[in-house]
């Protein structure tokens, strides 16, 4: 502060500003290096001219050349003091162009910079948000570490302020400051976390990308708003998503355990490898941690962006996060990105490589979008190549080798080649095709191109270590082609090939080793070491013709430039060649040399990329990129699942009161664990929706009642009022039922999302799920409490009543297998045990995407299985919406044409009494009542459950008992279903 | 995240540096103009260069390379959709995206640059909310600037920043309200030699120049969405209605933009709506090889096949070719080996042709490999996989808007190997 007070008066900035222009001759002849740089000399002396001239287009003129020069590269440092009086211009695009310069050259004229320091300072007191937000986004910019207390200040308050814009801004000059001052770490976390808590989609992508610069380890810090940054994800900018997700996979992977257990047997191994832990595994079934399940959940759309970032981002989350079975939902989004521009191709399919050698399964559907157009770049095509040998299995062959047959003709040779290799892959690793493939290769000996020869040779001769016995022609042509092949590693590989196998062509190889002898001197080194090894195989082997021969060619060795091959030859020397001075080594000779070698095994080079995470830097380039975070192996314990629990949401709180006659929260108490437990038996106990206690769900209760400060000691009845309540308010606010969730609604639903109010009438009629004579004893019955799904907001909630009429206590009865298995439902906790004569009332959801549609599902008990269905009436799939009669209108407006359905009715003549009618179509249909400004004009209004469709209902009612009934809705069906019912129901008496 | 960036052009000169961090010495592109040499062709230049200090990422748009300069590990996607976004914010802005364009602009440049990141991470990339920022230049507006002295910078700052839908910006203002759709699919295929389609898929976007006044929120339905196999969409479009009822709503931002890339998948058939006959031969020993070509209409269903264009990479030994199209002009270029055979439309009573003889170098033996012939065309008023749209409804504003829809099918990467 001082330093900048020096030059707040004007008087200060005076000296200073003629001392940089004292220096200007100084530092611009240290940049007069080139000729280039004189004639910008001159220029810069008309810019300072036109900087001090009166006139502020001349000023903008001046400034608009000097970014010129910067964009150059041209040094401008030198125009500093010009240029930095114009900082609190009023003219907006200099003032701008200031702010680029400052930010460039700041750090080189520091003492200067400082003067520009008060005008920020002001700045961040302006009234306008922008202004803070530019003043701070200046301020934090200018390296100069002088002024690291004001930065650091001035990110305290701007933190703090009310405008979500400037808290960004603040998050963004935190990584700023503690690039120039990471000193200042421990402060600057407490902002992180300050921020962290903050509701804003606009701060949540900055503040994480801070956090990821700042303090990754501080794995912490999250826990608390973990649910939170879930839900808000949908809504960040696509930038700020790609950091979260990846930041959020981090911490998945140190929070919940590993949900690969019962698919993936070998990661279990290095997981759970101690036998102890194994039984542990065994006896209690995995249960995914339910906020896993919310990440999961709530990514799953982000495959749809645009941005091909965030489409990696997610696919990287499934792999390394969902349960094995769950990861193909990311194939589609990846083979997609394949459109995209090339650089963007690169990358993906470099994770596909990766992704593919463990999982084939994933992409074989999409074989052909990995197929080779002439046109790719050739890193694309060998990456392409790479994919479809991973993908290779005995089905699909045939169509890969086609391919390859086309790609080897091709006019890249390096591409051909690298399809050889390819070939080659397929051929080990698929027996069916060995032979094939080795005969293709053997063709493409003859080709004319000598790159695609070698690699053939190469491969050819690894194929033929797999399966040396049969080949004895393929070895002999080979022999044949050493005279036209100079390729030095073709050739070193026909060498070994016939040394190693020289039993098998024992005419041929002494007639090899007389050739090579004599073009000995002019091989190359690699070639060399090959005739080496030749004749000390072919000395063993059959010492009597080549005895001569392999002396020469020792000989020939011992003189050599190169020392490896001098050092070679002494070795050989000895060991074959008999002498005194030869140990006990020269015996094995034999069974040295010629010992039977391990084939090699062709693997893929994206083999072990996967101990990188996918889409990083770091996978890309195959080795670790400076400040990469690894990503840790699952827990073998999972962490306490509460620290994510949020604590008294504070709004809540306001509408506890209304509940009424709840008794003063306990607050010393509140948290404690015992209260809570208590809490949950009795939910359990009094069977009101039997939860099983470690359960999520259980869980999710539990923390509803802390939230609104009930006393959970208080009579059931009571309490399940309470839940009544709350399940209203919550699906009201999303928060309520993901205990993170602020009361926010994705991008502009909140335009369109009516407040669900409680149900204006719950009938208490219950429909058959099981007739005693069926269920050898068991009874079950349902019903619709018309309360929001707990669970899910787009299930409905049934209940379901067992009653045990047998002799029998029923054991273990649980919900089985749905159908069809992609209906979701929400299973009722096992109940353990069923007294005879006794019943028991669990809940469970039931999504049925807004069809009436019988949900049937098997009921399991220890001894026998039963199907049942739920048959839901048209009105059970609503939530009961509030609305004000202008804004129903309003809807109303929108639904006409072919969303419109209406009827006549003729109302019995007692039941026209407003109450009467209201009744009747509430019993009917779970609808909110619309207050109404007519006498004869009844309305209500609901949503469908799953699709949130708004369903609206009038009764008008005309002279005599006759009566317009109009229903609007986007689901036509539903609404043709409720016109029907709501006619039935009116016309009865 | 984002440290520096650099534009390069095709000679390899750096023609403009911007850092967002400390400054980086642009001696750090000479690692990138190594791999340069090192590549063939100027597409093979690695993406990502790992240097000592740094990492290189770099994209080639309009023969231009935007190399970014990074110091640690950041999803390199991230990094090369940035720099996509800065090239198609480029090409919005000045209309082309050259290195004569971007240094007659190199101030809108560096002021595009400045608000797009802030210390190398994005700030703002929205082209709407880019354009309340800084003004496109145009003529008039220069002219007028230069008479009165305003600026191209907005004065007033933007709003759309701020509001719940960052894609808008609010008050906007037309005396025609007019939304017009562009359903363009382009066909991706590898037909083989004989004639059959190995692989064919298509891709398809829909693209939107709405121009309304105020909020509208419009809902786009079609008359067989099922067809839509994968979809990616503009942030605007809610995602929770297309997973219910498999309806577009959404708040359109201003002006041009993308609404929905779609993906038709390669289980339907798919029509391929040309043929292409061909009889390419080398003969041995001779330096003569023949070269015919006839393309026809199959599947259009009667729509013309229009703006005809044959590419193909002649293999080395070719020398020059001599050669007679029925219609159109051809021009080869013996440096690349490039036939290009501009023929316009195809009539499909009097099929267009090519034919002529190569002659070859002489004594270079016969290539292995026929060149495959990439093809381009355009069909006007036709969706090749049958999509259609039912019906758009516009909510929340009173006037009726002029809505038109158009459908355009073209080729996309279309081989023919012969």
């Amino acid at each position: 502060m001082s330093a900048n007070n020096l030059y707040n008066d004007q008087g200060g900035a005076e000296p200073a500003v003629e001392a940089g222009q004292e220096t200007t001759p100084t530092s611009s002849s240290a940049g007069v290096g080139s000729g280039l740089f004189s004639s910008d000399f001159k220029k810069n002396d008309d810019l300072k001219e036109m900087l001090e001239s009166n006139k502020e287009s001349l000023k903008l003129e001046a400034m608009k050349r000097i970014v010129g020069l910067m964009s150059r590269g041209r040094n401008a440092s030198d125009l500093f003091p010009a240029v930095v009086k114009n900082v609190a211009n009023k003219n907006i695009e200099l003032k701008k162009l200031v702010y680029v310069y400052l930010v460039r050259y700041a750090e080189e004229q520091q003492d200067l910079a400082l003067l520009s320091i008060s005008t920020f300072q002001r700045g961040l007191k302006d009234p306008n948000q922008l202004i803070r937000a530019s003043a701070l986004r200046v301020l934090s910019s200018i390296r100069v570490p002088i002024i690291v207390p004001i930065m650091m200040l001035a990110i305290k308050e701007a933190a703090a302020d009310l405008s979500p814009y400037v808290r960004k801004t603040a998050a963004h000059a935190i990584q700023k400051l503690y690039s120039l001052d990471p000193e200042q770490k421990d402060h600057l976390i407490e902002v992180i976390e300050k921020l962290l808590k903050d509701k804003s989609t606009l701060v949540a992508g900055s503040v994480v990308m801070a956090f990821e610069e700042v303090c990754p380890d501080r794995i912490d810090l999250i826990h608390k708003n973990y649910r939170k940054l879930c839900h808000l994800l949908v809504d960040v900018e696509e930038w700020g998503q790609v950091v979260i997700i990846n930041m959020l996979t981090r911490y998945a992977r140190t929070q919940f355990l590993s949900p690969w257990r019962e698919f993936d047997e070998n990661s279990e191994k290095t997981f759970y490898d101690s036998d102890e832990e194994k039984e542990q595994a065994d006896s209690r079934p995995y249960v995914m941690d339910p906020d896993h399940r919310l990440l999961l959940r709530n990514t799953k759309p982000l495959l749809q962006s645009r941005n091909t970032a965030v489409v990696m981002a997610v696919s990287q989350l499934y792999w390394h996060l969902a349960p094995k079975h769950e990861v193909n939902v990311v194939t589609k989004s990846l083979v997609r990105l394949l459109r995209s521009h090339r650089e963007v191709q690169y990358i993906v399919l470099q994770n596909i490589a990766t992704m593919s050698i463990q999982r084939k399964g994933m992409f074989e559907p999409f074989l052909k979008s990995f197929f080779v157009r002439s046109t790719d770049a050739t890193h694309i095509k060998t990456l392409k190549l790479e994919i479809l040998t991973n993908l290779a299995n005995e089905a699909n062959i045939s169509t890969i080798l086609r391919e390859f047959q086309t790609y080897v003709k091709s006019q890249d040779k390096a591409f051909a080649a690298a399809t050889i290799q390819a070939i080659g892959r397929c051929a080990t690793n698929i027996d069916e095709v060995t032979d094939t493939c080795l005969n293709g290769l053997v063709l493409l000996l003859s080709n004319r191109n000598e790159t695609v020869v070698a690699e053939s040779v190469v491969v050819i001769k690894k194929l033929l270590q797999t399966q040396p016995s049969q080949h004895s022609d393929i070895i002999k042509h080979m022999a044949k082609l050493l005279d036209s092949i100079t390729v030095p590693m073709a050739r070193a590989s026909i060498l070994w090939l016939i040394g190693e196998y020289c039993e098998r062509v024992p005419k041929i190889a002494p007639d090899v080793l007389r050739k090579t002898a004599k073009t000995f001197t002019a091989e190359e080194d690699i070639v060399k070491l090959q005739i080496l090894n030749l004749a000390a195989k072919l000395y063993l082997t059959n010492s009597k013709q080549t005895k001569l021969l392999t002396q020469y060619i020792l000989n020939l060795g011992k003189y050599d430039q190169n020392y490896d091959i001098r050092d070679r030859t002494r070795f050989v020397r000895q060991l074959i060649v008999p002498n005194e001075k030869s140990g006990a080594l020269s015996k094995y000779a034999k069974r040295i040399l010629l010992a039977s070698k391990p084939a090699p095994v062709l693997e893929s080079t994206f083999k072990d990329r996967d101990r990188f995470q996918l889409g990083t830097l770091s996978h890309t380039l195959n080795t670790k990129a400076s400040g990469y975070l690894e990503l840790s192996d699952w827990p073998k314990v999972a962490p306490d699942q509460s620290v994510r629990n949020v604590e008294v949401f504070e709004p809540v709180k306001e509408w506890a009161p209304s509940v009424g006659k709840a008794k003063p929260a306990k607050s010393d108490k509140f948290y404690s664990d015992s209260e809570e437990e208590e809490e949950e038996e009795e939910a359990s106990g009094s069977s009101s929706s039997a939860e099983d206690s470690s359960s999520s769900e259980g869980r999710y209760q539990s923390t509803f009642s802390h939230r609104l400060s009930l006393p959970v000691s208080s009579v059931y009845v009571l309490s399940m009022c309470y839940m009544h309540r709350m399940c209203n308010v919550q699906a009201f606010a999303l928060c309520l039922l993901r205990p993170n969730a602020p009361p926010q609604k994705k991008n502009l639903e909140i335009l369109f999302a009516q407040p669900v109010s409680s149900p204006v009438f719950v009938p208490h009629m219950s429909h058959e799920l099981l007739h005693r004579m069926s269920g050898k004893g068991l009874a079950a019955c349902y019903h619709f409490p018309r309360q929001p799904c707990i669970y899910d907001p787009r299930m409905v909630s049934v209940q379901l009543t067992f009653t045990n009429c047998g002799e029998q206590p029923v054991q273990d009865l649980r919900v089985g297998e749905a159908s069809p298995p992609a209906l979701s439902l929400h299973r009722f906790a096992a109940v353990e045990r069923l007294e005879p004569d006794s019943s028991i009332t669990v809940s469970m959801g039931i999504d049925f995407n807004d069809s009436t549609q019988a949900a049937s599902f098997q009921l399991c008990t220890k001894e026998d299985q039963f199907s049942v269905s739920v048959q839901p009436a048209v009105g059970e799939l609503f939530m009961p919406v509030t609305m004000t009669e202008q804004d129903f209108h309003k809807e109303q407006g929108k639904l006409t044409g072919m969303n419109e359905s209406s009827t006549t009715v003729t109302v019995a003549s007692e039941s026209t009494s407003a109450q009467i009618i209201t009744r009747k179509v509430v019993c009917v249909a779970n609808m909110g009542v619309v207050p109404s400004s007519q006498t004869n004009v009844h309305r209500f209004a609901a949503k469908t459950a799953s699709s949130e469709a708004l369903v609206l209902a009038t009764v008008e009612l005309k002279e005599a008992s006759a009566a317009r009934l109009l229903v609007n809705t986007e689901e036509t069906v539903i609404g043709s279903m409720l016109l029907r019912d709501l006619k039935t129901a009116l016309s009865q008496g | 995240m984002i440290h520096s960036l650099f534009l390069v052009n095709s000679s390899g000169d750096i023609f403009l540096e911007k850092h967002w961090k400390s400054v980086v010495s642009r001696s750090v592109c000479d690692y990138f103009f190594e791999a340069q040499e090192r590549a063939s062709e100027p597409e093979n230049v690695p993406p990502v260069i790992p240097t000592p200090h740094h990492y290189l990422i770099s994209v080639l748009r309009h023969r231009i390379y935007f190399v970014a300069v990074i110091q640690s590990e950041v999803p390199p996607l991230f990094v090369i959709e940035f720099l996509h976004r800065v090239v198609d914010t480029f090409q919005d802005y000045f209309g082309v995206c050259t290195e004569a364009a971007i240094k007659d602009n190199v101030v809108v440049v560096y002021e595009l640059l400045e608000e797009m990141l802030d210390n190398g991470f994005p700030l703002a990339t929205e082209s709407n909310i880019l354009k309340e920022l800084i003004k496109p230049p145009t003529i008039l507006r220069t002219v007028v600037n230069t008479i009165t002295g305003s600026t191209n910078v907005g004065e007033q700052l933007p709003t759309g920043q701020l509001s719940v839908v960052p894609w808008r910006r609010t008050g906007v203002k037309y005396t025609n309200n007019e939304a017009y759709f562009d359903v363009v699919e382009e066909i991706d295929a590898i037909i083989d030699k004989s004639g059959s389609t190995i692989t064919a898929e298509i891709q398809g976007v829909i693209d939107a120049c709405v121009k309304l006044t105020g909020m509208p929120d419009l809902t786009l339905s079609f008359m067989n969405p099922r067809l839509l196999d994968d979809v990616s969409f503009h942030p605007c479009v809610r995602f929770k209605r297309w997973e219910a009822e498999r309806i577009l709503s959404f708040i359109p931002p201003d002006g041009n933009f993308r609404l929905l890339s779609y993906h038709v998948s390669s289980q339907n058939l798919v029509a391929i709506p040309v043929y292409v006959k061909h009889n390419i031969t080398f003969r041995e020993g001779s330096s003569q090889g023949r070269f015919e070509l006839t393309l026809g209409p199959k599947q259009t269903m009667g729509k013309a096949v229009e703006s005809v264009l044959v590419n193909s990479q002649l293999p080395r030994g070719v020398l020059n070719v001599n050669l007679n199209p029925s219609q159109g002009t051809y021009t080869f270029d013996p440096v690349t080996k490039l036939l290009s055979w501009d023929l316009g439309k195809i009539n499909p009573q009097k099929l267009p042709s090519l034919k002529g003889s190569m002659s070859l170098q002489a004594g270079a033996c016969k290539p292995d490999e026929n060149p495959t012939i990439n093809i381009q065309f355009k069909i006007q008023q036709m969706a090749i996989s049958g999509l259609k749209v039912n019906r758009l409804d516009m909510y929340g504003e009173k006037y009726k808007p002029f809505k038109g829809i158009k459908y355009m099918t073209k080729a996309g990467k279309f081989q023919v190997r012969t």
